[in-house]
């Protein structure tokens, strides 16, 4: 089925990249990059390039950037997404990718993946109105439409093993260990 | 493998640590029943005779079983005969026992996947006003305090526990992470009557797609009761039980628990119905739809409407945990480097290829996927026991 089947996801790479690692563990261990530069007000530019795994430094083929800001309601200027808006597209893009790799591997054929994705907070945390209430977002919920050669159910074990094996679902329902210093 | 050994002549020795089945007798709740029917409770040459063929063994009953097995066999067992080390020499293996030194040729490595309790770092963050317990130190209900209990895990003996402590009056609060739901029956035959007959129990490890997987799955969430009873999340919540997500950190004194609770739902039910899927298809094609009953297909396990992500250890609502997180097995003994970084013996279907002439038994989906039952063990043994013949008289010649 892998040769008729084609989701653009080099299933053969990522399952001789297991075999690899099985008998390699410290190749494993990556470390992930961003660095951000204060420019005006909330506005913020956020880059990523260079990274760290497979044993040596690595580097994507070019700099991405990120402009971040706030909307006209907080009186911001808007230059950009907000970085709680970031952190669904961290989410959504995970999962996505996820789903076409799973697909790929299960020898599904996709048409189309579209996710939705809404998350709710109450904006009394963040501005200290109420103690009680978390900063953070109180539930995120994520809408999938999956146009795919697979039964319902094929399709929603597609998204359950996409968030199974979903590095920013995990870092989100997950606690993570964050240590934050001034140099 | 002594049973089997003796049918093929070989000498050998069988050493127990304490008495035969001694982790019966001493590792185990009160109230653990079998999860096989006593019908299926098999071991070579050897049945259930009893008068309740559907039932399911308690504690006593599994201890005389075992030890009835061992005398109708003259196995050759030394008791009270703890292994201390085992170590490589020419052409076999030394082995010191807390009654003396043995040489052998072939080692089987029978102590099983059980040894000790598996205990997340993260216990260590638990306050001391909270006493812990694990799955070898609980007894049953009266022995802990007043005062709720967290539950951490939902394999077997996490959900037979949380019911118990329940019922004796106690707030139950289950982390819950990645479980294997089933039915107790379904279409009217024990649910190990389907894994038997239909070929899923006997599926080869060979065969299996991702093995590594399998051998991590957590025990199926069943129970062995005289009723006969389903146990499953959906009972539990609905008689009280809180169910949370999985235990994920304990940070300043509070327990934080997973969000993923929901998709963890969701892929126990899904591969539950793809299982019984295979059970009816296996069904059709092999003509016994009258034979059984008709199709069945069991409520979602419902996500409580919200769940908590949080709770404070320090404030008095939970006076016990009980970690219900599994088991892992203990080779501090064995002084061979068959075993990998993470402490686990490498072997292909229970053949330790990397030294000759050793075995091992016992451990999850070893040759098949009913390795670690009861009526597992035949299939097993007389596979190694031929293998390990085979090794003997290639190493006379």
């Amino acid at each position: 089925m892998g040769n008729i089947v084609n989701n653009g996801v080099n299933v053969d790479a990522l399952l001789a990249a297991r075999e690899a690692l099985k008998n390699a563990p410290a190749a494993g261990e990556f470390t992930w990059r961003a660095s951000c530069k204060w420019l005006n007000g909330t506005h913020a530019r956020s880059t990523v390039q260079g990274f760290r795994g497979l044993g040596e430094e690595q580097s994507h083929k070019s700099e991405f950037s990120f402009d971040t800001d706030h909307p006209a309601v907080f009186a911001s200027e808007d230059n950009g997404a907000t970085p709680v808006e970031v952190v669904l597209v961290g989410l959504a893009s995970c999962l996505t990718a996820g789903v076409a790799a799973v697909a790929q591997n299960r020898g599904i054929q996709l048409r189309s993946v579209e996710a939705r994705l809404e998350g709710k907070m109450n904006i009394a945390g963040i501005l200290g109105i109420d103690g009680d209430i978390r900063n953070g977002y109180d539930s995120i919920k994520v809408t999938f439409h999956v146009d795919a050669d697979a039964s319902k159910k094929e399709i929603e074990a597609l998204v359950a093993q996409s968030q199974k094996r979903s590095a920013v679902f995990d870092i989100i329902t997950n606690p993570t260990d964050v240590t934050v210093e001034v140099v | 493998m002594s049973r089997v050994l003796t049918e093929r002549s070989l000498e050998h020795v069988v050493l127990e640590r304490g008495e035969v089945a001694n982790s019966w007798r001493r590792e185990r709740w009160d109230s653990l029943r079998l999860l096989t029917p006593n019908w299926l409770s098999r071991l070579p040459g050897y049945a259930y005779a009893g008068s309740d063929p559907d039932g399911f063994m308690n504690l006593p009953e599994v201890v005389d079983f075992i030890a009835r097995f061992a005398a109708e066999n003259s196995a050759p067992v030394r008791t009270h005969a703890a292994v201390t080390s085992v170590r490589s020499i020419e052409g076999g293996y030394q082995v010191a026992t807390e009654q003396g030194e043995i040489r052998c040729r072939c080692l089987v490595i029978a102590s099983g996947a059980n040894n000790t309790p598996r205990v997340p770092d993260l216990r260590r963050g638990v306050p001391q006003t909270v006493q812990c317990l694990t799955t070898f130190s609980y007894r049953n209900p009266d022995t802990l305090p007043p005062g709720g209990v967290l539950i951490v895990g939902a394999a077997a003996t996490g959900l037979q526990l949380a019911d118990e402590i329940h019922r004796s009056g106690r707030p139950v609060t289950l982390c819950v992470g990645e479980h294997v739901r089933l039915p107790r029956s379904y279409r009217g035959r024990d649910i190990l009557w389907w894994m038997e007959n239909s070929g899923v129990w006997n599926q080869r490890y060979d065969q299996i797609e991702d093995l590594e997987r399998a051998r991590r799955l957590p025990s199926p969430q069943l129970v062995g009761t005289p009723e006969h009873a389903t146990l499953e999340l959906n009972t539990l919540s609905r008689a009280g039980v809180e169910i949370v997500g999985k235990l994920a950190a304990v940070r300043d004194g509070r327990a934080l628990f997973s969000g993923g609770l929901v998709n963890q739902l969701a892929l126990a039910d899904l591969k539950m119905e793809r299982l019984l899927d295979t059970f009816d298809v296996w069904a059709r094609e092999s003509h016994i739809d009258s034979e059984v009953g008709p199709v069945e297909r069991f409520e979602l396990t419902q996500a409580p409407p919200s769940t908590r992500l949080s709770l404070d250890l320090r404030s008095g609502e939970i006076r016990t945990i009980v970690w219900a997180t599994g088991y892992r097995p203990d080779y501090r003994w064995l002084n061979v480097p068959v075993l990998t970084h993470k402490g686990e013996l490498r072997h292909d279907g229970g053949v330790v290829t990397e030294a000759p002439g050793m075995y091992v038994l016992g451990l999850p989906v070893l040759r098949r996927r009913k390795s670690t039952f009861i009526n597992g063990a035949e299939a097993d043994t007389r596979d190694l026991a031929q293998h390990l013949a085979g090794y003997l008289a290639g190493s006379n010649a």
